[in-house]
């Protein structure tokens, strides 16, 4: 559903300077890099983590709102629900393509993500205990996800620039469809309306910490910016998706779960509340309410499918085998 | 009753079981979503959930439409209780491992693909009809898909071979009650409205055999043959099933979402 701002970034490069000088100059006239170019180790590092944890997260945010599926209310939203959370593994499955076209595997990738190795976006690791929470996660989650990708459709990696626009014409859609959810609920009976306020006050802060830590505090930004893989800082993009979203929430009548919130004239921004970084580091850390559920799930995913898959391999072979055979 | 009152019953009844099997079938592929063997799977089962509940939101639009009594197709597809639910037991079967829930997925789309193909080219009713364009198309893709993999998982590895053939001990005897005809069906296979279920048997039935054997399969024995559904006499499962999918409607009623 969306990139974090990337944890555990690695732009160490051993190039010489000529030729990170001639690489910077193709990403200064706003060249798109593509997979057989030759870039730095460090640009290719980055990228296939990026685009990694990007992947993972798309499949790992399947989770959350799968798990409403058997329980939507009416036909209308399950179906939508369904195709959302299809849209989703979509994501993913053409962003592992993009992420081996940097010469990591599809596989590989999945272990490291069972492993605990690769990252995804922290949001996952939180629970959806009521519906309320499917409209929140595609109003803010999928909201959030869509201010990080604007910009990485012009990122200067080609597969993922091209990626991203299509990935974000159907977030919007979800933004939107989460969003008609929660309008729906908080004009409703007094259970409704209290069930989206509840959903709100627990994902607006994990919703902003989706961009990641502070600029100050974050610490391969620089990097990233000059590689134009990155155009905007955490902060920046934080504002902008604060800015966009409190007039919705008022718009239905809801409060966002921030006291200090408020607009200021000068700025022509909404001030915002600290964000608690204890709490986005523990989830980053492993210690959200689900992180261990999500990767388990994944993992029962996984070795349950091993025979499948083995099956395909294996019937592919014998194909092959008897074509041969009967030439 | 009258005679054209009768007539819509008989209709409405029809169109209702259609649209339970699918709703059902539906739900159960619907599980899989997140948690296929490959992530291909998780897109191909999601589509396969989403046809088969598209196509019974459809049918309960329809038979809420004939009956014309107020109901609301998510009134008709999430306020019954068990014994008005009249799906067949086979698509209530619980997903097991990944051979059972394609092999269910055989089964049903090899008796749907032709069932809708005879609706679209034949049916007096002009809505059904439409909905079978449709539903043709689709159905011919479930058929293709599951087919590929029974046929994948018999000529596979011997675990995946093991795996298919338990399935078609655990399945097969569910089969039958696809051809039995409901009075309602058997009313509107009458009226030219819908196929004689009974005629579908021989095209099923080659279909089955000719993917068995692509697979090394065997076409097992049944000795009894599991029926009860269609007069709403359901498995164990059905009563959890609808306990999720009811869940919301009874928990906050009459609230629109
Ligand atoms: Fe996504
Ligand atoms: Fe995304
Ligand atoms: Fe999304």
């Amino acid at each position: 559903m969306y990139s974090q701002g990337l944890i555990g970034a690695d732009s160490q490069t051993e190039e010489t300077q000529e030729f990170l000088d001639a690489f910077q100059a193709r990403i200064d006239a706003e060249e798109k890099i593509e997979p057989n170019d030759p870039m730095p180790e460090g640009y290719r590092r980055t990228l296939v983590r990026m685009i990694g944890q990007h992947a993972h997260s798309e499949i790992v945010g399947m989770l959350p709102e799968g798990n409403w599926i058997t329980r939507a209310p009416t036909l209308r939203r399950k179906i939508a629900l369904i195709a959302k959370v299809q849209d989703e593994g979509g994501h993913g499955l053409y962003l592992y393509s993009a992420a081996e076209t940097l010469g990591v595997s599809r596989e590989q990738m999945t272990e490291e993500l069972l492993s605990g190795k690769a990252k995804y976006s922290s949001i996952f690791n939180y629970p959806t205990p009521t519906w309320a929470d499917i409209g929140a996660i595609g109003w803010l989650v999928d909201g959030a996800a869509i201010m990080n990708q604007i910009p990485l459709c012009r990122c200067s990696f080609g597969p993922y620039a091209r990626a991203m626009i299509r990935v974000c014409k159907e977030e919007s859609f979800h933004q939107r469809q989460g969003y008609e959810i929660m309008m729906q609920l908080a004009h409703g009976s007094k259970a409704q309306k209290d069930m989206a306020q509840d959903a709100l006050n627990r994902w607006w802060w994990p919703s902003l910490m989706m961009f990641g830590p502070h600029d100050a505090d974050s610490e391969h930004g620089d990097q990233s910016m000059a590689w134009k893989i990155k155009r905007f800082t955490n902060d920046e993009l934080r504002q902008k998706f604060i800015d966009a979203t409190v007039p919705q929430a008022e718009f239905i009548g809801l409060t966002m779960p921030d006291p200090d919130l408020k607009w200021n004239e000068e700025s022509g921004h909404y001030d915002h509340g600290s964000i608690d970084w204890d709490e986005f580091w523990r989830v980053v850390k492993g210690g959200g309410r689900m992180n261990r559920d999500r990767i388990a799930a994944r993992r029962k995913a996984w070795d349950d499918g091993a025979w499948v898959r083995e099956a395909a391999v294996v019937h592919a072979e014998k194909q092959a085998t008897r074509k041969v055979a009967a030439e | 009753m009258t005679g054209v009152a009768i007539v819509h019953s008989h209709l409405f009844e029809a169109v209702l079981q259609l649209a339970d099997d699918h709703l059902i079938l539906g739900h159960r592929v619907s599980e899989w979503c997140g948690h296929a063997p490959m992530l291909e799977e998780d897109l191909g089962l999601a589509n396969m959930a989403l046809d088969l509940l598209g196509q019974s939101r459809a049918l309960y639009a329809y038979a809420a439409e004939i009956e014309d009594a107020g109901r609301s197709e998510d009134d008709l597809a999430f306020l019954r209780v068990e014994r008005q639910y009249q799906n067949c037991l086979l698509v209530e079967r619980p997903n097991g491992d990944f051979a059972h829930s394609i092999l269910r997925q055989l089964y049903f789309a090899a008796f749907m693909h032709p069932f809708w193909h005879h609706v679209a080219a034949n049916s007096s009713d002009e809505t059904l009809r439409g909905i079978a364009g449709k539903a043709e198309k689709e159905m011919a893709y479930h058929l293709r898909h599951s087919a590929e993999w029974v046929v994948r998982l018999g000529d596979g590895t011997d675990e995946s071979a093991k795996r298919v053939k338990e399935a078609v001990d655990a399945l097969h005897h569910y089969t039958d009650e696809l051809f039995q005809g409901s009075s309602a069906m058997t009313a509107c296979a009458e009226n030219g409205v819908l196929p004689d279920v009974e005629t579908l048997r021989p095209s099923w039935t080659s279909t089955i055999a000719d993917v068995f054997a692509h697979g090394q399969l065997a076409m097992p024995e049944v000795a009894h043959p599991q029926t009860g559904g269609r007069m709403g006499e359901h498995g164990e499962e059905m009563g959890h099933i609808l306990h999720e999918l009811q869940y919301m409607q009874r928990t906050y009623p009459n609230l629109q979402w």
